[in-house]
């Protein structure tokens, strides 16, 4: 059982991947600046910091208190005579945790890191719009509740993690580097804010095509996927071995699957844009490039690397015709391709997990889980892989909607038009993020 | 509209784990829990349509 103190070797391997995962944050970060326009790109990257101070400040009053870890205390129901823990019982404040290098504490310290990384997606699809005070809100509701109730589910010895034991579904939701809870979650979470705020003005003419508007700095996004790179791998390695019991000498494996799943992805976006527009479309390349991140993040420990550039393969063509569906026909408009990349591969990773894993033995995603090793608990993963899927769309979708909802209608996330006008930088910080270059405001607007 | 493509979000949710906890049998249960799916992506559907309808409205 992972609540047990971990082996050194894995200690120290944990400790070292979990100090990479900023570096994810930061690849999102320039992603999301460079993807908006100019005159938004240091609101963008302050919303980024932001996010990530409120994400970890709530977190550690309340987060960690309803998210707990497999083997600690939660709040059970009886559902169909199965014992269903829904809450994790911790005190708040990281009360009651002994931060001494224990598998729970390293838990808390990557879901830290975890929760702002969630929190992060949505700057993608509120760009050039999204007031910094209605983002730190929103964030706050994300890392409060709606990640940690999720994530308990999932990571914590939670009921989806509890479908194989409980009710004969393989090992339950398996999720190892956060699919679910960090990219599904923050990818729907991206969609409801790009509901809520709407499009930008200028972005759909008055019968309704759409215009482009190009992302400012595309070096800042490609260097954002590098580093992105780094940061997933340390993500999928360490929630691997703490959420999954992995030993530590899967790392390897776990790399290669990820770094081969996002280079598959990124050639298969630069191939379909090719042939359909003639050249390779750099920013959906990039979109591709996070998007095989993410759909690697859930299965990366347990399939072999040629499922994971299958996988990767799957992601890239999603992304390519996802971004074009929701700009073009679902009027949705998302500037960092936030939904596409975030949500829509990331619900793939999740079922291509269900196809393609093979489970070693002793996984223990769950009190009494490594038990499940010795029957073929791989049948029925998919229908658990299933049932997460059902709860991201049926539970998270609406939660997360009416919560913010409820937060625009006292707080109007949504800047007001001249502040739109002006660009972010100069209405919300006073000062732009390159205050050497003329600002054009005018340059997408109706006329 | 809107409200209903919701509610129809959660009414698939609740029938996908009632195949879970109702159904031990693997083929009416994965039948079920698809079916309940498959009501999701219907009110994936009518939410989006509702926020297209929104849109137009407001012009």
């Amino acid at each position: 059982m992972p609540a047990s103190p971990l082996p050194e070797t894995a200690l120290v391997f944990c400790v070292f991947l979990t100090l990479l995962v900023p570096l994810a944050a930061a690849g999102l970060a320039l992603i999301n600046a460079g993807l908006g326009r100019s005159r938004s790109a240091a609101h963008s990257i302050m919303a980024a910091l932001c996010v990530i101070a409120v994400a970890a400040i709530v977190y550690y009053i309340c987060g960690f208190a309803w998210q707990g870890y497999i083997g600690r205390p939660a709040h059970i129901m009886m559902v169909g005579g199965k014992p269903w823990s829904w809450i994790a019982a911790e005190p708040f404040f990281f009360r009651g945790l002994q931060l001494d290098g224990s598998a729970a504490s390293l838990a808390a310290w990557l879901q830290m890191l975890c929760v702002g990384l969630a929190a992060l997606i949505p700057i993608g699809s509120g760009a050039d719009r999204w007031r910094l005070g209605a983002i730190c809100i929103s964030t706050a509701l994300l890392a409060g509740f709606i990640y940690p109730l999720f994530a308990h589910w999932v990571w914590g010895g939670g009921w989806l993690a509890q479908l194989g034991i409980n009710h004969g579904l393989g090992h339950g939701f398996v999720d190892a580097g956060g699919a679910s809870s960090i990219q599904v979650l923050g990818g729907l979470t991206a969609l409801t804010i790009a509901w809520i705020l709407g499009p930008r003005r200028g972005k759909y003419s008055l019968d309704g095509m759409p215009t482009a508007i190009p992302g400012h700095n595309i070096v800042y996004v490609l260097f954002g996927c590098l580093l992105a790179l780094v940061g997933w791998i340390g993500l999928n390695s360490s929630g691997a071995i703490l959420f999954t019991g992995a030993e530590p000498g899967r790392v390897v494996l776990i790399a290669v699957n990820t770094t081969l799943a996002a280079v598959s992805a990124t050639l298969t976006t630069a191939v379909i844009t090719r042939v359909r527009f003639g050249k390779p479309d750099a920013s959906l390349s990039a979109n591709g490039w996070v998007s095989g991140l993410v759909a690697s993040s859930a299965a990366c420990a347990f399939i072999s690397p040629a499922a994971a550039v299958m996988i990767g393969l799957v992601a890239g063509a999603l992304v390519t015709y996802s971004v074009e569906l929701f700009e073009l026909r679902l009027a949705v408009d998302d500037p960092g391709g936030a939904i596409s990349v975030h949500a829509v591969a990331g619900l793939w990773g999740i079922m291509a997990l269900g196809l393609f894993a093979r489970f070693p033995r002793g996984l223990s995603n769950v009190v009494g889980g490594a038990a499940l090793a010795s029957v073929n608990a791989d049948s029925g993963q998919w229908l658990a892989q299933l049932a997460g899927v059902a709860t991201l769309l049926g539970f998270v979708l609406p939660l997360t909607y009416g919560l913010n909802w409820l937060v625009n209608r006292f707080y109007p996330q949504r800047v007001a038009l001249e502040g739109e006008r002006q660009g972010m930088d100069l209405h919300e910080l006073g000062a732009g993020a390159y205050p050497e270059f003329i600002t054009h405001t005018e340059e997408f607007m109706q006329r | 509209m809107k409200l209903a493509g919701f509610f129809l979000l959660i009414a698939g949710w609740i029938i996908v784990l009632a195949a879970i906890v109702l159904f031990s049998s693997a083929t009416p249960r994965g039948w079920f829990a698809l079916t309940g799916a498959a009501v999701e992506l219907l009110g994936l559907v009518l939410v989006f349509r509702s926020h297209l309808e929104l849109r137009k409205d407001r012009g």
